[in-house]
């Protein structure tokens, strides 16, 4: 690549830095003020972009209907920012921080049925701009006159951002909300609209820097996901909270794309490397490298002591008899399915099973362990693939294979999980997103050996399971007993030990507990029992693909063990099951079912802030109390 | 009185025979409804068509015929479930559909495990049908390595020398740069690719991609790319004119779902496959399109077309077979000949794969939208690999 082509892509590398950091500029200031992991950020990101074609033509289309309608977009989305926020999100501040993760999951599904709904299927792609339509010869070559504007246009944002965060009172008072939140409060601060104020800002940030990609790449309904996942990146290398940082980090990677690209295949000791390939997963290798290198992003501080009362959670107590009876009914009932219930039926409760010990693994580490973990799928998909590979390519018997499998999901966990536990809160997650995203591009490329994006098939248990009652005892034998065991470790020394760790990290090692060497035992168990129901979910599915690693499957196992409440054992094992319960039914006869589950998950965030599981266990003890 | 009871007693067991004969037969179908709305919203307008007209036409065998529709979650895991349902709880004869390429694979492996006829409607991948094979399925639209074949004469008909390849990187956009490598290379000894750049799928940094493909200074282009990739690499392309002078291919680019949102933007010469729906006129087209504009107000996309042979091919079968049974199916299946809106296809024996072509044309614009022009019509036929390749390809 000549020193001219370089230059070049560096170029585009800006272009696309801007857009990148318009989004993560707006992700950024929410997370800093109001601790929000606002998920539904790419949704409005989204909805800029639809609002922006459908307002073109209507403002008459040329310059003034461009530009007219990115402001027009960014108003409309900033608005509906502040409905998310005056509607959802303020009932959510008081409970855990992850519960406004599911909420804005829960808006991200009903966003995006609502733009199916709105704008149909097809994508839109605006004009290109009046003014901006052609391109100017730098050093030869042709560069589009709009991403000169970008380029220029993104600095731009940067400094008035900047201004108005260090120049004026209301920035004064971000500032502060973002480095003590309560002293703001307690100093008199209104924290109510400035939340508000925030998000609208934010949802505008968002809202413009769709807009403005839409001479670039039209608007179209998998945006969303796509988007969030790279605002997230960029947000957590760059440091939550500061805006320099997003933008640095947009910077980062971005160039590092265009090189890749502009490098194509390279030859190295006589291997050929295509590095285009790598764009699928070099923003998640940058992260994971910055994130162990600086634990707290490029330009990140420390987050401050969390200072709230419901930071901590009542201490475990040992099971009534009541609670054990009742656990015990459930598993005979369980195994009498096979009974009175038809086929179809033991396949659902298969899948249910699998997804809640899938749940209680995550659990086990995000409960009582205090690690926020946003890439668990890994562990499930390493144990899912280990399963098929051992069974097609090592002709393992498919009872060892299943042994052997959950190990492979240890082995991954005990890797990533050395890097991972020397990192706190959302740091933490996102990079344990890195390392199963990483995971899930190896996989997805490597098409001799996992067979690539299409993945294996042909994976069916032994004639003497080949029934599927019989599986189904497999399963809820390997299930219920994999359950009982990660309950019966939490109940152990070990476990307060964890939950020590988790409630003051500085008093436990005072004591002698050494944290990070507990976290990390607790982290490589719950990959075993993962890996454990991903072989399982092999088994009962005869194939696997790349889906079983990727980040949709990590947020439903998110989704699962919030919705059933972080604070109670069970919650899990019913978050698996209703979650699941509801896909199943309600895709089957409703046009839009996703926006039906998301408002049926926005409900139950609203009426049970404490998850289904701990709202009957208030109940219950209520009664108690009350007899 | 005794009279009445037995009229009574008589016309009720005639009502409950009827009712036994007038049972419906059930196929279930399941596709990815949500996550490929733009061809999968025609493609159900056209099995439903399709249905309507079996259906008021006395149906099959004297029963009416019951489609059984669910989305399959967009995931194989789900998409298995979802068919273990259709099977296990619905009681479907067969199933039918799908649209991804590892979600295919996947019921289509379940298809052989339960011994359930699965005909696949628009998945792909070419190892459906060769070497992930099995007895219990059968596939519609022609392959990824097909229509790659159907555009190669094409292709070594311009004699250009240098040529560069970008396709998103997934096994769809790999194998057509597989194979249009292979292809090429051997119709036309001495050709040279270089630049390849494989894109992630729906997340093309086109400007990057545009350049570094312009810097190599191909002669042509071959582009696997669809949907929202294509729309981003036609726009940073011709604003940077790297398409000036160039010939240009791109699998799948005249499909009006992917044609169409290009509108002003479509660029004029390229060699695309596709579905020139509104320029067809051979009599069998023609009865479909008007059925199609008359029922739903709307002309039909390539979706459309899949969807409606689809539902005719389950119903032809099941006519042929004379009864729901699978083997009878698969007997029924194999070198079953149908008349479609392109024509007379056959379900060939060897590796159920269905001779459906497609129509290879350069585009143009018109009123400002995406026409094809120059086509004519690839007979599957004569692009798929021999009965004796295939053999071997399904060992």
């Amino acid at each position: 690549m000549s020193a001219s082509a370089a230059l070049l892509q560096l170029l585009n590398g800006l272009a696309s830095a801007n857009s990148l950091f318009m989004v993560a500029a707006g992700l950024s200031l929410i997370f800093g003020v109001t601790r929000t992991i606002n998920f539904a950020h790419g949704s409005l990101y989204m909805l800029g972009m639809y609002c922006a074609v459908s307002l073109i033509p209507r403002l008459g289309g040329g310059a003034l209907g461009f530009w007219g309608s990115v402001l027009l977009a960014g108003a409309i989305v900033a608005l509906a920012g502040v409905a998310i926020e005056i509607l959802v999100l303020r009932r959510t501040y008081a409970a855990t921080e992850l519960l406004q993760l599911l909420a804005t999951f829960a808006l991200v599904l009903i966003i995006g049925d609502f733009a199916l709904w709105a704008w149909g299927p097809e994508d839109l792609l605006a004009p290109r701009v009046p003014g901006l339509a052609g391109a100017v010869t730098i050093l030869g070559r042709e560069f589009p006159q709009y991403d000169l504007f970008l380029i220029a246009f993104g600095p731009l944002v940067l400094l008035a951002l900047w201004l108005l965060l260090t120049r004026t009172r209301w920035g004064t008072l971000v500032r502060a909300a973002t480095q003590d939140r309560e002293m703001a409060g307690a100093l008199g601060v209104n924290q109510k609209w400035l939340f508000t104020a925030v998000f609208a800002l934010g949802a505008f940030l968002a809202g413009v820097g769709g807009a403005l990609e839409t001479p670039r790449a039209p608007a179209s309904l998998g945006v969303d996901l796509s988007v969030i996942v790279d605002a997230f990146v960029v947000v957590v290398v760059g440091g939550l909270g500061s805006i320099p940082g997003a933008f640095l980090a947009a910077l980062l990677i971005s160039e590092i794309k265009a090189l890749c690209i502009g490098l194509g295949n390279v030859t190295l000791l006589g291997v050929m490397f295509s590095l285009p390939k790598l764009t699928l997963v070099i923003e998640f290798i940058v992260m994971a490298v910055v994130l162990v290198l600086r634990p707290w992003g490029l330009l990140g501080r420390p987050a401050p002591p969390a200072r709230s009362p419901a930071a901590l959670e009542p201490p475990l107590r040992l099971p009534s008899r009541r609670a054990l009876y009742v656990l015990a009914a459930l598993v005979a009932a369980l195994a009498l399915a096979p009974m009175v219930a038809g086929d179809y039926t033991l396949v659902l409760l298969t899948d249910i099973l699998v997804f809640a010990l899938f749940a209680v693994s995550l659990h086990f580490i995000m409960g009582p362990g205090g690690l926020h973990s946003f890439g668990h799928a890994a562990y499930f998909g390493l144990g899912a693939y280990a399963a098929g590979l051992l069974l097609l390519k090592a002709h393992l018997p498919m009872e060892l294979a299943l042994v052997l499998a959950p190990i492979c999901g240890a082995l991954g966990a005990l890797v990533f999980g050395w890097f991972c536990v020397r990192l706190s809160g959302v740091y933490l997650a996102m990079l344990t997103l890195a390392f199963a995203q990483i995971c899930w591009s190896i996989v997805y490329q490597w098409d001799a050996f996992t067979g690539g994006s299409n993945g294996l098939v042909g994976i069916w248990p032994a004639s003497w399971l080949s029934s599927q009652s019989a599986y189904y005892y497999l399963t809820l034998a390997a299930c219920a007993a994999a359950i009982a065991l990660l309950w019966r470790v939490l109940y152990s020394p070990f476990g307060y030990a964890l939950r020590a760790a988790r409630d003051s990290p500085l008093r436990a090692e005072a004591i002698g507990i050494d944290v990070h060497a507990h976290q990390w035992a607790a982290f490589t168990l719950a990959g075993l029992f993962a890996g454990l129901g991903g072989a399982l979910y092999a088994f009962a599915k005869g194939s696997i693909a790349p889906e079983t690693l990727a980040v949709s499957r990590s947020v439903d196992g998110l989704v699962m063990v919030l919705l059933g409440g972080l604070h109670t054992l069970t919650g899990p094992i019913w978050g698996a099951a209703l979650f699941t319960w509801l896909q199943d039914t309600l895709a089957r006869d409703v046009n839009y079912w996703r926006a039906l589950i998301g408002a049926v998950i926005l409900v139950l965030v609203l009426a049970f802030p404490q998850g289904v599981a701990g709202f009957m266990r208030e109940r219950l003890s209520r009664r108690e109390d009350d007899a | 009185m005794k009279f009445r009871q037995l009229a009574v007693a008589l016309s009720l067991a005639a009502l409950t025979a009827a009712n036994v004969h007038a049972q419906p037969i059930k196929v279930g179908e399941l596709n990815s409804y949500k996550v490929f709305p733009a061809f999968l919203d025609p493609y159900k307008k056209g099995w439903q068509l399709a249905l309507e007209e079996i259906n008021g036409n006395g149906g099959v065998l004297g029963r009416k015929l019951e489609v059984v529709s669910r989305d399959d979650g967009g995931n194989p895991g789900s998409a298995v479930r979802v068919a273990e349902e259709l099977i296990a709880r619905d009681h479907v004869a067969l199933l039918m559909g799908e649209f991804a390429s590892n979600i295919g694979l996947a019921v289509s492996d379940l298809a052989n495990r339960r011994k359930t006829v699965f005909v696949a409607g628009e998945p792909l991948t070419d190892k459906l049908v060769w070497q992930d094979g099995n007895p219990y399925t059968f596939r519609l639209r022609p392959s990824t390595y097909t229509q790659v074949a159907m555009l190669v004469p094409e292709a070594v008909k311009l004699h250009k020398k240098r040529w560069a390849l970008v396709y998103p990187d997934y096994e769809y956009g790999q194998s057509a740069a597989e194979s249009f490598k292979k292809l090429l290379s051997k119709a036309q000894p001495g050709v040279e690719f270089v630049a390849e750049q494989a894109a992630p799928l729906g997340k093309i940094d086109a400007g990057s991609v545009v350049q570094a493909l312009a810097d190599a200074k191909p002669d042509a282009i071959f582009s696997a790319l669809f949907a929202t990739d294509l729309q981003k690499f036609v726009r940073a392309g011709e604003v940077r004119g790297l398409f000036k002078g160039k010939a240009v291919f791109d699998l799948l680019g005249g499909e009006p779902e992917y044609l169409d949102p290009l509108g002003e933007e479509t660029p004029v010469g390229w060699w695309v496959t596709g579905y020139p729906w509104n320029q067809i006129h051979t009599p069998e087209h023609d009865k479909f399109l008007h059925a199609y504009e008359k029922r739903w107000k709307d002309y039909p996309r390539l979706g459309s077309v899949v969807g409606y042979t689809l539902m005719y091919t389950v119903a032809d079968a099941i006519r042929k077979a004379g009864s729901t049974d699978s083997d009878k199916l698969i007997a029924a299946l194999e070198g079953l000949k149908m008349q479609t809106p392109f024509g007379s296809i056959v379900y060939r024996a060897v590796d159920h794969q269905s001779t459906m072509g497609a129509y290879v044309g350069q585009l143009a614009k018109k009123d400002g939208k995406g026409v094809m022009v120059n086509w004519h019509f690839a007979n599957g036929a004569d692009y798929l690999p021999s009965a004796a390749d295939a053999r071997k390809l399904r060992k």
